[in-house]
């Protein structure tokens, strides 16, 4: 039952990669963009949230689908980036990544977001008055206290990029080695007669990651609270 | 020398005040509503006036017909607030030397040690904000304030969130502040008794107009 084959190994390892790669190129992006959205006000602001947030509501396969317009190798920035960069995303596991960057965004910018929200902002003043610049108001006072948000959301998006199974389908199949993650090696298994035990094990390991992550995030959000006590 | 000839207004309230002190304390007095922080804080950046202009120490940092708006960051002031401020994610040695920092100066030991000395805090350095009484926070306040050598020093109600034995204790340190550091202070408060102790000059505030300016002999005339 425990021995793993390597087909899994190759599955949960690019689950893995691409998990790793969507989290760390969202979470600037993310911060960003929370930050934006706690502190500036803007024409367009509430269209720009529910845009982030777009992914979450919508289907799936739609986002999918969407991304294989966009970024396919005929799509309009796909096409481009293809023949500018030579960066393709069509059928390769970089468009596992971005699609598990997109699906995963709303769920990664929302911790970073609240947890800027709850920065004091009399500190950020105070800061300013001791002769900080803006931005380093920001990298010295409003990111060190709002850090543990910003673990939080990591892990979360991490959590659910390592899920991921519509939107990557969709956009980039369900090739073993290359865009075969665990959930579409699960969805695979299934449907092969005798694939119900790997399934199960691709199965348990799935759970274990969830949860992991989840208490993950639960130890960072108490972080957070002493910190912003000072203790 | 300070001088400030501003007006602003703030939803219902219009703040108006215009005076030149070249006192070691300037005063701000009046009673709450008055005025005293809106018209600090303008001194200090974070509130953009309507109209005027407001010098510190030779340079226009505030000048509406010219365009002029000095960010905060860029005044060289020190401001401590009623409510102290330290950041929490830094200990007392950290939220120091923040402002030296800040403002790309070099390290100065002996300033350092003489402004930990003045304000007794040397005890408290390898602690966290969150660690330490009212009294000892608003010392630290000072003490970060100094350290980042403003050219001038701007106190809102500094004693304002301590109780009557609290006071007693910073009071002292505020009297030799003013005699050793030789950084010009705005200090604010609505308490006569404290600007009496510490003030040179006075400015009296009522609903955001200036009502009296001089020695601190307006404070007896009754406001």
């Amino acid at each position: 039952m425990f021995e793993i084959s390597p087909t899994e190994w190759t599955a949960i390892l690019l689950s893995l990669r691409v998990a790793v790669i969507a989290t760390l190129v969202a979470t600037p992006f993310g911060i960003a963009l929370a930050w934006l959205l706690a502190r500036r006000d803007f024409w367009g602001k509430s269209l720009l949230d529910a845009a982030v947030h777009l992914p979450l509501v919508l289907p799936p396969v739609v986002t999918g689908y969407l991304l294989l317009l966009t970024f396919g190798k005929r799509g309009l920035v796909g096409g481009w980036l293809a023949d500018h960069l030579g960066i393709v995303f069509a059928f390769r596991w970089t468009g596992a990544a971005l699609a598990c960057g997109v699906m995963s965004f709303p769920l990664l910018v929302r911790p970073i977001r609240l947890s800027i929200e709850a920065v004091d902002r009399r500190l950020e003043q105070a800061a300013e008055t001791l002769g900080a610049a803006p931005w380093r108001v920001f990298a010295t006072v409003t990111l060190p206290l709002a850090l543990p948000g910003v673990l939080a959301g990591m892990v979360l998006g991490f959590a659910k990029a390592i899920g991921e199974f519509g939107a990557t389908i969709t956009f980039v199949s369900n090739i073993p080695g290359e865009t075969q993650t665990i959930s579409s090696a699960i969805y695979s298994l299934i449907q092969t007669p005798d694939g119900d035990t790997a399934a199960a094990r691709l199965v348990i390991i799935s759970v274990v990651l969830a949860v992991g992550a989840l208490i993950a995030a639960e130890v960072f959000a108490r972080r957070a609270t002493a910190r912003l006590h000072g203790q | 020398m300070l001088r400030v000839d501003i007006s602003k207004q703030l939803g219902e309230f219009a703040l108006a005040a215009s005076f030149t002190s070249e006192g070691r304390v300037t005063g701000l007095f009046g009673a709450s509503g008055s005025g005293k922080t809106s018209l600090i804080n303008t001194i200090a950046g974070l509130v953009r006036p309507d109209r005027g202009t407001i010098v510190i120490d030779g340079e226009t940092v505030d000048d509406t017909a010219a365009g002029i708006h000095v960010p905060t960051w860029r005044r060289r002031i020190g401001y401590v607030f009623q409510d102290a401020r330290l950041f929490p994610h830094l200990d007392i040695r950290q939220n120091l030397d923040y402002g030296r920092r800040m403002n790309g100066l070099a390290e100065d030991p002996a300033q350092h040690k003489r402004v930990v000395d003045l304000l007794d805090i040397g005890a408290l350095l390898d602690r966290r904000p969150g660690k330490l009484s009212g009294g000892e926070r608003q010392r630290v306040a000072l003490g970060r304030a100094l350290l980042s050598k403003p050219r001038l020093l701007l106190l809102d109600e500094p004693l304002g969130a301590l109780d009557e034995s609290r006071k007693l204790e910073i009071l002292p340190y505020l009297v030799r502040l003013r005699d050793e550091a030789g950084v010009p202070m705005v200090y604010v408060s609505h308490d006569a008794a404290e600007l009496r102790q510490l003030a040179t000059q006075i400015v009296m505030l009522r609903s955001g107009q200036v009502t009296a300016f001089g020695g601190v002999k307006v404070l007896t005339g009754g406001t």
